[in-house]
């Protein structure tokens, strides 16, 4: 129980980090993680079977995470309609048309080859404003349907998009910018 | 906005729709069109599919061990 004790600790800080990511709240992400720390001490016979205790206790994580938001759904949407932020408009002109054509990012293999493409796209996640941020994370790290990030926090669909592609907009931007574009990229 | 002339701006967006719902017939077929005649949103095409494949990864990336990781 000691040595369970000693490699929570170790990781408690990652976990934090990653509840931070999606909460975009540091009390909830820190409720959040302890939930999962208490959960994982209670049932050390299910950690004993882990062979990865990371993944273990990454995926009760994400289940206590969805608590967090279930409960402060109201907090979090205020932020949706403050969320104004659109790159779209520097990207186009007026009519329509690309300002400047979008480059070739080359083969994909060898970006993911190299782990400093990963520390790039999750340095530009964590960069999006809170509500892009917040519903890009439900759904590509949470892993949940659209549907039901509009059930969790209340707003429509074509709001949900509005978000989603105003965050993924921004990403490729700052993939661009700081990986593709740069001396360190592909 | 016309079906054969959609404006570069509107496609992007469509092509990123993608990711999260279902695109219709109707505007599938006009994506393919207008992927047909522009290279500059094929481009964006092949970008949104890198993005795409990328997410799998990173989350395998997130729950690698932590060792392997510099400190935040």
């Amino acid at each position: 129980m000691a040595d369970i004790a000693a490699q929570l600790e170790v990781l408690r800080p990652q976990l934090i980090r990653f509840a931070r990511g999606q909460l975009r709240n540091d009390a909830w992400a820190e409720d959040a993680v302890s939930e999962t720390l208490l959960a994982a001490l209670e049932k050390p016979q299910s950690f004993a079977g882990a062979s990865q205790l990371k993944t273990w206790l990454v995926g009760i994580l994400k289940h206590k995470v969805i608590d967090q938001i279930r409960r402060h759904a109201r907090e979090a949407t205020v932020l949706v309609n403050d969320d104004g932020d659109d790159v779209a408009d520097e990207l186009f002109a007026e009519n329509g048309h690309w300002r400047s054509a979008p480059a070739d990012w080359g083969d994909p293999e060898s970006s993911f080859a190299q782990r400093q493409f990963f520390e790039v796209l999750e340095a530009c996640i964590e960069q999006l404003p809170p509500a892009q941020g917040r519903v890009f994370m439900m759904r590509e790290w949470l892993e949940l349907e659209t549907g039901d990030i509009c059930k969790e926090l209340s707003i429509t669909p074509t709001n949900l998009w509005v978000l989603l592609h105003r965050a993924r907009m921004k990403l490729r931007e700052c993939l661009q910018i700081r990986w593709f574009s740069n001396a360190a990229g592909p | 906005m016309s079906f054969f002339h959609q404006r570069c701006r509107d496609v992007s967006a469509l092509i990123l729709s993608a990711e999260d719902r279902r695109l219709s017939l109707r505007e599938r077929l006009a994506l393919r069109l207008h992927l047909a005649m522009c290279d500059a949103c094929t481009r964006f095409a092949s970008q949104a599919r890198l993005m795409h494949n990328a997410m799998p990864r990173w989350r395998r990336y997130r729950e690698s061990d932590p060792q392997d990781r510099p400190p935040p």
